[in-house]
């Protein structure tokens, strides 16, 4: 009995915030085309070979213009009236980008509908004073900006839902309040089909009480399954949960500012106290970062953002700073940030630096060169450090191949041949050749107007195309020493014809 | 009295020596290279590591000579294991190549900025980080200034920097212990074998600090680098005419 009384207190105490747009396209157009504001306008998309309303501006409403109206109605009412194209997935965008922003007061925050946002404000509130100025805080922001909004908080997200859109006493239901906020609303407040509406309007049910406390057994009877469940949904004696927009990240630090901070000194400080308290639970937990996300979030709503990953998981917040730094100065301030937060998306278990005592040089799973690589990948960009491991192909474009992480190992080992140069040209470059006899080394060729003549010579060597890999002709290498001592690798591609010229390339150059 | 005044002059210039770049090895630290006469040229008669080497190179042929050769210095330093970084806006270093010098070419990061700001940038960057054994770095134009910050890193790092200088623009002087030029000779064929013969280079020292430069053969025989005594260098013109 105790613990059925504390798992109902756990639940009591998750509090949710609804937000309902009643405009938000148009709302939304209007603070992009100011000129709209004070005129009735509204949003039309073909729909089943018609034009028909997708959405009303607040003037337009007034007048009587409802949503799913057709545009040829709307026309009747207020002639000449604005019509504006409407796009598909225009509302859940906005909401998107409207929720990422409400990150700022709840971690967990997630798009409701089309037309509202729903937030799970459990343990916010008292960061801003209470339930009442942290409301206030919220639903005055965004109709400062523009948008025409009412919210409600309750227990359960059927209760804020129903009092954001329906409720007309309080917006904030106390815990434990939300049967008597409900009762008096409209049996649409809890979210219901147009079939199940439709049945309760037949009914002459206008009122959630008139039917709320009948048995369940009735009410499974004459109506779909959804009532029972919403009502129940509503009241929180059926669980329900939220999609957040984004997974909360355990690893998350925020630094909330008094006031904007306006300078670069400033966001060094701010960052390196983010980092701080990352780091000093990262190394606690002997985890280490790989990625790492810097927002700052800026007083006119626009969030700025840096993104940094490293080789190797890291809590060494001096190093972490150091990748930042470089790109501080892209951030631009504005007006001014007052949230600064720090992500860790991507953790991993990090090995403790141990100190060596003695012995030999570093090796590549040392941690300060893991860091001299995050600084030059940061720096150059991905792809710009690379190592080459040994691959088992004889063809010599593919004899080597990239490394994909610093901890790879070659599978294969290098031959030690003397018969491949140390440098080599990107694409072999065609070469003019005296080769008097088939198989046997040219006397002399010609690159770039330059004649070098036979001294010695070694091969040929044969490396035939990988033909499962490609198609083309072989080609017979040779090690070709000119009349002053220099070395280069030259090849015929195919074979030797008496009809053909064959072609000569040179590959590279012998050390 | 004067034998104790040599005395004294001999000492300040032993203390002379570290400030002007040349510390000597720490233990377990020093690279015995086998190259006799040029190993001589330099003070304390070793290779001098955690300093600053100048390439010159004018072509091709000479960036694939010095290239082996730096091939075959970094395979003795890297013989106890450790990580080099090669810099270089071109990737024309080939590793299978390499590692008939005897180097691990997975132990060499190779880095391709794209600028010469960035080149400089990386390079310092890798001087600075004293867990890599050497770093080499392929430029076209190096400064004075630039390099004297360069010299100033590796003396805190003890980092060895290998500075190739390919077509340079200017042949300045650089802040380097030595300033080397490698070239490549006609090789000799092993007895009666025919064919290729080991690679075979004419190394000079142009500039050695404190020091007076010197030249000489050095052959690589596949595992170690061979200084050629004088005379067999003479025996090698009489074999041209073959």
């Amino acid at each position: 009995m105790i613990h059925a009384a504390k798992a109902k207190q756990d639940k009591m105490a998750h509090r949710f915030l609804s937000i309902w747009f009643k405009n938000l396209v148009t709302d939304w157009l209007a603070l992009k085309k100011p000129a709209l504001a004070q005129l009735p306008f509204v949003m039309a998309a073909s729909h089943r070979g018609r034009m028909v309303v997708t959405s009303v501006s607040h003037l337009a409403e007034k007048q009587g213009i409802e949503e799913g109206m057709p545009l040829v109605d709307a026309r009747l009412i207020i002639p000449g009236i604005q019509v504006i194209d409407d796009q598909p997935d225009r509302a859940t965008k906005l909401l998107k980008a409207l929720a990422e922003w409400c990150s700022r007061y709840t971690p967990i925050a997630a798009v409701d509908g089309v037309d509202g946002l729903l937030l799970d404000v459990t343990g916010c509130p008292h960061l801003w004073g209470g339930e009442r100025p942290y409301f206030k805080e919220i639903i005055l922001r965004l109709r400062g900006s523009g948008y025409n909004v009412r919210g409600g908080m309750a227990d359960t997200i059927g209760a804020a839902w129903a009092v954001a859109r329906h409720g007309n006493i309080s917006p904030l239901i106390e815990p434990g309040q939300q049967r008597d906020a409900i009762y008096p609303l409209p049996p649409t407040a809890l979210r219901l089909s147009p079939e199940t509406r439709e049945a309760l309007f037949h009914f002459g049910i206008f009122r959630i009480e008139q039917f709320a406390d009948l048995p369940k057994k009735a009410l499974y009877r004459r109506f779909p399954q959804e009532l029972v469940h919403q009502l129940e949904k509503a009241l929180g004696t059926r669980d329900e949960y939220l999609q957040p927009l984004e997974s909360p990240v355990p690893y998350h630090e925020r630094l909330p500012c008094l006031e904007p901070i306006l300078t670069a000194t400033g966001i060094e400080i701010a960052l390196q106290r983010l980092l701080h308290q990352l780091c000093t639970r990262l190394e606690k937990e002997g985890k280490g970062l790989r990625s790492a996300i810097f927002r700052c979030h800026r007083v006119d709503n626009h969030l700025q953002q840096l993104e940094i990953g490293t080789t190797r998981p890291s809590y060494n917040g001096h190093h972490l700073f150091g990748l930042f730094k470089e790109k501080l100065p892209s951030i631009e301030p504005a007006l001014g940030i007052e949230l600064f937060t720090l992500h860790a998306p991507i953790i991993e278990p990090a090995k403790a630096l141990q100190e060596m005592l003695w012995g030999g040089p570093a090796g590549l799973e040392d941690i300060q060169i893991a860091e001299w690589m995050d600084r030059v990948i940061d720096k150059l960009g991905p792809g710009s450090v690379q190592r080459f491991l040994p691959a088992a192909h004889h063809w010599p474009e593919r004899s080597q191949q990239l490394a994909h992480s610093i901890a790879d190992q070659p599978d294969t080992t290098w031959s030690r041949r003397q018969s491949r140069a140390i440098r080599i040209l990107a694409v072999p470059r065609p070469i003019q050749v005296t080769a008097p006899v088939p198989d046997y080394p040219p006397m002399s060729f010609r690159y770039q107007n330059k004649l070098h003549e036979r001294r010695k010579a070694a091969g040929p060597e044969r490396i035939e195309r990988e033909w499962w890999l490609e198609d083309g002709e072989h080609r017979d290498y040779y090690w070709f020493e000119n009349q002053h001592g220099r070395r280069y690798w030259i090849f015929r591609s195919g074979w030797h014809s008496t009809d053909k010229q064959s072609q000569w390339f040179l590959h590279g150059f012998f050390g | 009295m004067p034998d104790n005044k040599q005395d004294i002059i001999q000492q300040l210039r032993r203390d002379i020596l570290p400030l002007q770049g040349y510390k000597p090895p720490s233990a377990g630290y020093e690279v015995d290279l086998g190259l006799g006469p040029i190993e001589q040229a330099f003070p304390n008669g070793a290779f001098p590591t955690g300093a600053i080497h100048d390439f010159l190179t004018l072509d091709q042929e000479q960036l694939a000579a010095t290239t082996a050769f730096l091939a075959a210095i970094l395979s003795r330093m890297m013989e106890r294991g450790g990580i080099a970084v090669w810099i270089g806006a071109d990737s024309s270093t080939f590793a299978p190549g390499l590692a008939y010098y005897n180097v691990d070419p997975d132990r060499i990061i190779f880095v391709a900025p794209t600028t010469s700001k960035t080149i400089l940038w990386t390079l310092e960057e890798s001087l600075r980080c004293d867990r890599f054994i050497a770093v080499l770095v392929e430029i076209t134009d190096l400064s004075f200034v630039e390099s004297r910050r360069l010299q100033l890193v590796v003396e805190q790092s003890r980092v060895t920097g290998f500075i190739i200088r390919h077509q340079p623009r200017r042949k300045n002087i650089v802040a380097s212990v030595a300033q080397w030029r490698i070239t490549a000779l006609p090789t000799q064929s092993q007895g009666e074998r025919p064919g290729r013969g080991f690679p075979r280079w004419h190394v000079e020292l142009l500039k050695v600090r404190n020091r007076q430069p010197v030249a000489c053969d050095v052959e690589w025989t596949g595992t170690h680098l061979y200084p050629i005594p004088p005379k067999q260098i003479d025996s090698r013109s009489e074999g041209k005419t073959g």
